[in-house]
């Protein structure tokens, strides 16, 4: 299936809310300090892939062509991928496909949000994702699809609110141990389950924050690969899925595009067994429940098993599987793209053992990260191995 | 649209900050509070006039005479609403619109005490997605429960449509005042 394609370098920016930096700085730090890492220069990259979600947040239209210096893309080929929330896992596939094809030997994968620039709040911007027509006009809220669907998640398999929220508390004392993490904290299930009511079941300790931030990889064929690093982590698998538009016609308590997605990136890394053949994973945790509606949807155990998994502390970071060890969105932050292609790098510091002390345990040779975005519907999946 | 701009005495600094050795920098409250920070406002004048479609339309004229209209796919045997003109599983046209009920089940809720720009309100709203009976289990739409104790709002629950007057139906998802239970 094409040729063998790497990561070999990465970089970030902090995840903060409301940067100073511009949406091109910030990709441009992120950038630089991706090809730093590999001691690489930008006139050795042959194109560009550009992940960031919707205009609107920024007021800027074509905003991947206007973020396109910051990302190293000046006189090259260049594309820009949108696929909502999903867009920063879905850049990687994004970028395998171009160098896997042979068309490109190496590419830049960069994504950036800036979340902040949308006032008074960057939910108003999300609001056109309703209907125009038949859902408009109630005057929705965007936390209401997040509401709808962990209700029927814990209704489905009769979950507490407690052992939703241990997600919570997990990933946001993971993330105290990263460097670029905006909200890593010491927090208890206490503190999650008294935070203020937003829309029944989520509470303000259930919701990653708003932020701003750019992550960017360098990806390269084998035999860049093997010249610029000594430990390249290969792109093993790839797979993306759409489900329907029509949300209030889904069963909103399984989210099936992932489990298509991953069945997809699965069958090209020749995994069979995920449970067993999986690591480290970090699933897209914008919503505390999310985390474990696609450690279901991944494959990673039986649907409505997640939580005791999570309970007994299968998914911590010195656990048997430990999922989200970077601190994930609820901890690290959440600049959508960003955010995403902040998983796929996370894994690439892990498998590598650069992750400092945020190291996971076990020792790790293979790893999955997924996004999720726009109406309930994306899954994006990425494996990579050592 | 406001545009924030970093003016007022706020110095741009040449080279992110470093910590930990992630560059980027956030804008600290009292930045905001002591105007540092220059804002700008702009009002947007997007209009758009949207087509509702052949499915929709039927849909919303339906409503205005009090009806909730479904279609029909013959090959795989769904009733599906919102209706639309196409069966997206069997990627065929659909054979025949139905008339559904105005009753339902709630198959999904939540508590939402906040407005969309983040502002809190006290008296919750309570969106749902109600599957319609007459269609087939698990189709669903969405729409806002009311004259109910939200203390006492369950999944399963059974509820039925409270419509507008029919003089002040204008064929939207609205006539529809909400749904209460049954």
């Amino acid at each position: 299936m094409g040729n063998r394609v790497a990561i070999v370098g990465a970089g970030m920016t902090k995840f903060v809310r409301r940067a100073q930096e511009t949406g091109q700085e910030l990709a441009f730090y992120a950038t630089k300090a991706a090809l730093d890492s590999c001691g690489m220069k930008l006139d050795q990259i042959d194109g560009v892939v550009l992940g960031s979600a919707p205009d609107t947040f920024d007021g800027v239209h074509m905003k991947g062509e206007y973020l396109s210096p910051g990302a190293g893309a000046w006189g090259k080929p260049y594309m820009r991928c949108y696929v909502g929330g999903g867009t920063g896992v879905f850049s990687v596939a994004h970028g395998w496909y171009h160098v896997a094809s042979g068309v490109f030997d190496t590419c830049l994968v960069v994504c950036e949000e800036k979340m902040s620039s949308f006032q008074p709040h960057p939910q108003g911007a999300f609001l056109t994702i309703f209907d125009h027509t038949t859902e408009r006009p109630l005057k929705p809220n965007l936390l209401w699809i997040f509401a709808l669907e962990m209700n029927r998640y814990m209704n489905t398999y009769g979950l507490r609110k407690e052992d939703i929220a241990r997600v919570a508390v997990k990933n946001k004392n993971n993330a105290i141990d990263h460097p670029a993490a905006q909200l890593g904290g010491k927090v208890t299930l206490d503190d999650i389950l008294n935070s203020e009511v937003l829309a029944w079941p989520v509470q303000r300790l259930d919701v990653s924050p708003v932020s701003d931030g750019a992550v960017a990889l360098v990806l390269a064929n084998e035999s860049i690969a093997r010249r610029v690093t000594d430990k390249p982590v290969w792109i093993e698998g790839v797979g993306w899925a759409l489900d329907t538009a029509y949300w209030t016609n889904r069963d909103l308590c399984y989210p099936r595009y992932v489990e298509e997605a991953a069945r997809m990136a699965y069958k090209m890394a020749g995994i069979t067994d995920p449970r067993h053949q999986i690591h480290i994973a970090e699933p897209y945790d914008p919503f505390d429940y999310k985390e474990l509606h696609h450690m279901e949807g991944l494959l990673l155990c039986g649907r409505g098993e997640a939580p005791q998994l999570t309970l007994d502390g299968v998914t911590q970071r010195d656990g048997e599987l430990p999922v989200c060890p970077s601190g994930g969105l609820l901890g690290v932050g959440n600049p959508i793209a960003a955010a995403g292609l902040m998983k796929v790098a996370e894994l690439f510091w892990q498998l590598r053992g650069e992750a400092g002390k945020r190291q996971v345990a076990r020792k790790a040779k293979r790893g999955v990260a997924q996004a999720w975005g726009d109406l309930m519907q994306v899954g994006a999946v990425v494996v990579v191995g050592i | 649209m406001p545009i924030r701009g970093s003016g007022g005495g706020l110095a741009a600094s040449e080279k992110p900050k470093l910590d930990g050795g992630f560059p980027g920098t956030g804008l600290s409250d009292e930045d905001i509070k002591e105007g540092k920070v220059l804002t700008t406002r702009w009002k947007a004048d997007a209009k758009y006039g949207w087509d509702a479609g052949v499915a929709i339309s039927r849909y919303l004229a339906g409503l205005k005479e009090g009806k909730i209209l479904g279609v029909r796919c013959h090959k795989c045997g769904r009733t599906m609403v919102p209706p639309r003109i196409f069966c997206e599983w069997c990627f065929r046209n659909i054979d025949e619109w139905v008339e559904l009920k105005d009753t339902g089940t709630v198959n999904t809720f939540s508590l939402c005490y906040v407005t969309w720009d983040v502002k809190r309100i006290k008296e919750p709203q309570i969106p749902a997605v109600i599957e319609i009976d007459g269609a087939s289990k698990g189709m669903g739409i969405m729409h806002l429960l009311g004259e109910v104790d939200p203390k006492k709002v369950y999944i399963g629950m059974r509820v039925k449509a409270v419509w507008k007057e029919p003089a002040e139906r204008e064929g939207a998802i609205t006539d529809i005042r909400y749904w209460k239970p049954l």
